[in-house]
C-alpha cells in the first residue's frame, strides 16, 4: 500500500478509526443481545434461589444441577411463597424482589443510604425456608450466593457463585461437595449469640460431621476465596438477625 | 498432508513440539499455572485459546499493511480484547451455561502473552492463511501442554480426572486410599505446574539435543 504508515496524522487517523469501528461493533453487539443476556440472568437468578432451598435436578453426589431453564418460571412460582423486603426494619412483600441488585444496595448503604434486604419464603415438602441472598469479595472478582435457612438460623441449603475465581482453586466454591457442607451447620452458637459459619482451615472436620462449630472445612489452595464466604456469610446475614428474632 | 503444503504443515507441526509455545518460547506460562489445577478447565482454556488466536491472527494479518509500528500494539490488544468480549457476549446471549464456564478465562486470554507474542511476531509479516496455521499451531502446542499438566496436577492432587474419582474414594478409604495413598495438597498449587513444565522441558531437551542452548 503507497501509505505512509510512519506518519503522525495518519497514525492518529488511524486510532480515531479503530476506535470508532471496533466502539460501535462492541455497542451493536451488547445492545442487540441485551434482552437476551437479561431474560438469561433473570432465570440465573430463580435457579440459584431454587437451588439454594432444594429444589434441584441433583442426583446422588457429583455436579450441582439446577432446574432447568424451561421449568424455571413455573418451579419459582410454586416453591416460593412470598418474597419479601426488608427496609428499616419493616418487611414488605413484593413479588419483584428477587430482582433487586445486592451489589447495587450494598454501595447504597456504602454511601449512607438504607439498603434494601430481600428475602425469600420457600416451602417444600412441608418444612419452610427463609433464603437470603449474600455477596462478598473473593480473590480476583465478586462471589455471591443464596443461603436458606430454617427459623432458627440452621443452613438447609446454600449456594455459591463467583465471577473469576481461580478454576481448580477457589472456583470449587462453585462445587457441590463444597455446598453441601454447609447443610446443618448453624449461624447461632449454643447460647443464641450470631457467629456465622467460618471456612476453616486444620482439617479437623474433613467430613463435616460436626454441625455446632460454626465451621466448615476449607478448600485446598483457595484461603481468600474462602475467607470471603465467611465474610460474606457473617456481613450479610447479620443483617436479617431482627428478622429472625421476631419469628420466635 | 496433501492437503497443505510441507511448509504450511511445518506451521502447525512445529509448534506442537520443536517450537512448542511453554515449553521453548516460554510464552504464556501465567495461564498455565493458574488453571491447570483441572483437567477439564485446562481443556476449556485451549479451545477458547485456539479460536482467540487462530481468529485473531487472521484479523491482525489482513491488517498488517496499515498499522501504524508506532501503536501497533495497542491495536493487537484492542484486537483481541473485542474478539473476546463479542464472544463472551453472544455465548451470554445463546450458550448462558457455557459462558458461565468461560467467564473466568475472558481475563486470562486477553492478557495471555502466546497471543501478543504470535500477533508480534508472525501475523503481523505473514499473510492471513499462513497466519490462520500458526495460530492453529500454537494453540494447539499450548493446550498439549495444559492437558499434560492438567493431568498430572488433577491426578495427583485430587485424585480424579475431569472431575471423576480414578483412584478411589479418600473418605471412604476405597481404591488406592486402603493401601495408605493420599493425595498430594502441594499438586493443587500453582507452583506445581511450573515443576510439571519444567519437567516436561527436561524430556523433551535430553530427547532432542539441538534445543539446548550451549
Amino acid at each position: 500500500m503507497a501509505v505512509n504508515t510512519d506518519k503522525n496524522s495518519y497514525t492518529i487517523l488511524f486510532a480515531i478509526a479503530m476506535v470508532v469501528v471496533v466502539g460501535s461493533l462492541l455497542a451493536f453487539t451488547a445492545s442487540s443481545l441485551k434482552p437476551n443476556i437479561e431474560e438469561n440472568k433473570r432465570m440465573e437468578k430463580q435457579q440459584n434461589i431454587l437451588y439454594a432451598m432444594g429444589v434441584n435436578g441433583n442426583e446422588g453426589t457429583g455436579d450441582i444441577t439446577f432446574v432447568s431453564t424451561d421449568k424455571v418460571a413455573g418451579e419459582f412460582a410454586t416453591y416460593i411463597k412470598e418474597q419479601l423486603v426488608i427496609e428499616n426494619g419493616v418487611a414488605k412483600a413484593d413479588d419483584q424482589a428477587y430482582l433487586i441488585d445486592v451489589k447495587k444496595e450494598q454501595a447504597k448503604a456504602k454511601n449512607g443510604g438504607t439498603r434494601r434486604l430481600p428475602l425469600f419464603i420457600g416451602e417444600k415438602d412441608g418444612k419452610t425456608s427463609y433464603i437470603v441472598p449474600i455477596r462478598g469479595k473473593g480473590l480476583w472478582d465478586a462471589i455471591w450466593g443464596f443461603v436458606a435457612l430454617d427459623k432458627n438460623m440452621v443452613v438447609q441449603g446454600a449456594f455459591f457463585d463467583h465471577a473469576g475465581e481461580t478454576p481448580g482453586l477457589g472456583a470449587n466454591i462453585k462445587q457441590r461437595y463444597f455446598m453441601d457442607d454447609f447443610n446443618g451447620e448453624k449461624l447461632l452458637n449454643d447460647k443464641g449469640v450470631f457467629k456465622g459459619i467460618k471456612v476453616a482451615k486444620g482439617n479437623n472436620d474433613p467430613i463435616n460431621k460436626i454441625k455446632d462449630d460454626n465451621e466448615v472445612d476449607a478448600l485446598a489452595g483457595a484461603t481468600i476465596t474462602g475467607d470471603g464466604v465467611s465474610a460474606m456469610i457473617k456481613k450479610d446475614l447479620k443483617l436479617y438477625l431482627p428478622y429472625f428474632k421476631n419469628l420466635k | 498432508m496433501g492437503l497443505l503444503s510441507k511448509k504450511d504443515a511445518k506451521l502447525i507441526t512445529d509448534p506442537l513440539a520443536d517450537n512448542n509455545p511453554i515449553t521453548i518460547q516460554v510464552l504464556g506460562i501465567c495461564s498455565a499455572l493458574a488453571i491447570t489445577a483441572e483437567l477439564k478447565a485446562s481443556l476449556v482454556m485451549g479451545i477458547a485459546v485456539l479460536f482467540v488466536l487462530s481468529v485473531g491472527n487472521v484479523v491482525i494479518s489482513l491488517m498488517r499493511n496499515i498499522i501504524p509500528s508506532k501503536i501497533r500494539i495497542i491495536v493487537q490488544l484492542i484486537v483481541v480484547a473485542a474478539l473476546v468480549i463479542i464472544v463472551d457476549q453472544v455465548l451470554k446471549a445463546f450458550a448462558f451455561e457455557l459462558s458461565k464456564t468461560l467467564s473466568v478465562f475472558i481475563g486470562l486470554i486477553i492478557t495471555n502473552c502466546i497471543i501478543m507474542g504470535r500477533f508480534e511476531a508472525f501475523a503481523l509479516a505473514n499473510k492471513p492463511w499462513q497466519s490462520f496455521l500458526d495460530g492453529i499451531g500454537n494453540a494447539l502446542g499450548y493446550a498439549v501442554i495444559l492437558i499434560i499438566v492438567g493431568f498430572f496436577r488433577e491426578l495427583l492432587g485430587s485424585g480424579t480426572l475431569f472431575g471423576i474419582p480414578v483412584l478411589g474414594d479418600p473418605i471412604e478409604m476405597t481404591g488406592v486410599y486402603a493401601l495408605g495413598y493420599e493425595n498430594n495438597g502441594f499438586m493443587l498449587m500453582p507452583p506445581m505446574a511450573l515443576i510439571i513444565v519444567g519437567l516436561i522441558i527436561w524430556v523433551q531437551r535430553s530427547r532432542n539435543k539441538d534445543l539446548i542452548e550451549d
